[in-house]
């Protein structure tokens, strides 16, 4: 089933009894299930992020009164988590063919200008316009596909290039002014800024995209442009379309967390977005267990990584204690979960010998 | 098999292929025919061009020049896949394999078996593992990621996949490389049996001129980027290819002494 996690901690003597099917000898049947159940537990990638996500929420749970509340998980998951989730599926999907974007946090903010824009002054239908802004997303990560694929620029040049572009296009149509969502599309308020509803959208999309990485065909080219660009090129895997496609669903996804942002705070502000949600995303990736090496990475591992982030951010805000050590923490997680990459690998290197 | 196939029976010609990347020419002029149900064996010393040749006839990179004839129709391969819509897979020197991907899903790379929008790993398994049995290449599973595997059962995953691609015209870049005495025995077997059923027609690239002899009907010397001898397997041995190939090292040694060097 799922060959990207299996890639993952194999390798070790652990798993040497337990290839699927084989019976074992003594122990009882229920022993043996949990036993089992508990290998291929840990075998997965996302192990680590899981028992670290579900540790820190009994842990905040128990220590304030506070987190654990109608208004607070709204907040933590809605705002804190939600749009890290999101733009970190576009991310993952990059990271594993060997790209990034950079540029993806200026999206967010262009989208929903792009959408006030058309509204107020064009007089587009409220609907249309945000299809409109989204495909804008779209269309920025055409463009970043054909600088990286085409013209052949590292994506972190492409990226950073286009981010100031967009930026300064932001900074220049709204003259640096925030602006009120239109009444046009109050009717999206509720689907799209809703209580829950970014959070909701962020669940299932991860459900629809880690299907997609793991039981598609477009998951499995992404895999192997990654982890061998030329053989997969030689296998006849159209490598171009697989990058462009990756660079145009980053695209789309962060123009879709822009506008969802513009409802969720029913206003749209030119210093929205920026770098700080694209680094939390790509920060929830490798704490999820993306390598950014290329053909290795989870979807479910950045869902929980962004949650950690989410929960991280909020607790030090409820707790009250100062915010100004999070970067710390941040920081650490990504270097302890990087360093934990690279060590599983060289197990696994050595276990294939 | 014994005798000179006519010229019609070729399914496969390049005519004056040349090829350069930029100052540098990798092939010159080069005219192959391949027969129906014919193994052909191209040898040649390291930097020759072989491998040139084979992504050349695969689709993987256009000649600078000349002409392929399939089944007497030319040919302009626009990719790998248009290749291999026409019935002609290679299995690569660098083997193509993606490490992260179980040992089943690098078989069916490209060619996934698919219920749209999802894949259908199972089947996809069951007949990864039919196939690799019909071989004798015995692996504890398919469901490992190919990095953990030696380089003889790579290679014979590699080979695999081509071979169960149903294709007409097989490529094979060193097939045997990196294989030991038993796992180069099953490919040799292989190549073999695809023979014997003459449905199949093989190119190999080999640097063991024995085993060549023994599976390939025909030999091409490929030698500086020029074919330099065609000949059957029956009129030639071990020793004169040997030689053939020395002898090019040695004029180039004399002719590095004559200039002083």
């Amino acid at each position: 089933m799922n060959f990207v996690s299996n890639t993952a901690q194999q390798g070790g003597p652990a798993d040497t009894g337990s290839i699927p099917g084989q019976p074992r000898a003594g122990g009882g049947q229920a022993g043996e299930t949990l036993t089992r159940v508990g290998r291929a537990f840990l075998r997965q990638r996302e192990s680590t992020v899981f028992v670290v996500a579900v540790g820190l929420f009994i842990y905040f749970a128990l220590n304030s009164s506070s987190f654990v509340t109608s208004t607070n998980l709204p907040i933590l998951f809605t705002q804190d988590s939600a749009p890290y989730i999101i733009i970190a599926l576009g991310e993952v999907f990059l990271l594993i063919c060997g790209e990034i974007d950079l540029s993806v946090g200026f999206t967010y903010a262009l989208a929903p200008y792009l959408m006030y824009y058309l509204i107020t002054y064009d007089h587009v239908p409220g609907l249309l316009a945000i299809l409109i802004a989204l495909l804008m997303g779209v269309v920025i990560g055409w463009i970043n596909g054909f600088l990286t694929v085409t013209v052949g620029l590292p994506s972190f040049i492409t990226t950073l290039g286009t981010g100031f572009v967009i930026l300064g296009i932001v900074q220049t149509t709204s003259h640096g002014e925030p602006v009120t969502v239109p009444t046009d599309v109050a009717g999206a308020q509720h689907w799209l800024g809703g209580n829950w509803a970014p959070f909701i959208w962020a669940v299932v999309l991860t459900i629809l995209m880690h299907i997609v990485l793991t039981r598609t065909r477009w998951g499995l080219h992404t895999v192997s442009v990654g982890g061998n660009q030329l053989g997969a090129r030689e296998a006849g895997i159209n490598v171009n379309r697989i990058k462009y496609g990756n660079f145009m669903l980053t695209g789309l996804l962060g123009a879709l967390v822009g506008i969802q942002n513009a409802f969720v705070t029913s206003s749209i502000d030119p210093t929205a977005g920026g770098y700080l949600p694209m680094f939390y995303a790509v920060t929830a990736a490798v704490i999820g267990g993306t390598a950014m090496l290329g053909g290795t990475g989870t979807v479910v591992g950045a869902f929980l990584g962004a949650i950690v982030i989410g929960m991280l951010t909020d607790c030090f805000i409820i707790l009250g204690v100062s915010a100004n050590p999070l970067p710390i923490i941040f920081g650490g997680a990504v270097l302890v979960a990087m360093i934990a990459n690279v060590q599983l690998a060289r197990l696994r290197a050595r276990g294939a010998q | 098999m014994t005798a000179a196939p006519e010229l019609d029976s070729n399914i496969l010609r390049a005519e004056h292929i040349s090829k350069s990347y930029g100052a540098v020419t990798a092939l010159t002029d080069i005219n192959l025919r391949l027969a129906k149900g014919e193994v052909l064996g191209l040898i040649g010393d390291n930097g020759a061009g072989k491998s040139t040749l084979l992504k050349i006839l695969c689709g993987f990179q256009p000649p600078s020049s000349g002409a392929i004839m399939l089944e007497g129709q030319e040919v302009r391969f626009k990719s790998v896949d248009h290749a291999r819509s026409l019935g002609i897979d290679a299995v690569y020197q660098d083997l193509a394999l993606i490490n992260q991907l179980s040992v089943f899903h690098n078989m069916f790379l490209n060619r996934e078996q698919v219920r749209w929008p999802l894949l259908k790993n199972r089947a996809m398994r069951r007949e990864a593992r039919q196939h690799l049995n019909d071989m004798g290449v015995h692996l504890p599973s398919v469901e490992v990621p190919v990095a953990k595997l030696s380089g003889g059962q790579r290679q014979a995953i590699a080979v695999a996949r081509s071979v169960y691609s149903d294709a007409k015209i097989l490529l094979l870049d060193e097939p045997l490389a990196a294989m030991g005495v038993k796992e180069a025995a099953i490919i040799l077997d292989l190549v073999r049996d695809l023979k014997q059923q003459g449905e199949v027609s093989i190119i190999i690239i080999a640097h063991n001129y024995g085993q060549v002899l023994e599976v390939c009907d025909r030999v091409n010397l490929l030698q500086g980027g020029r074919i330099t001898y065609d000949r059957p397997s029956s009129q030639t041995s071990v020793a004169e290819l040997t030689e053939l190939v020395v002898a090019e090292y040695r004029e180039a040694l004399e002719e590095r002494q004559r200039l002083g060097r």
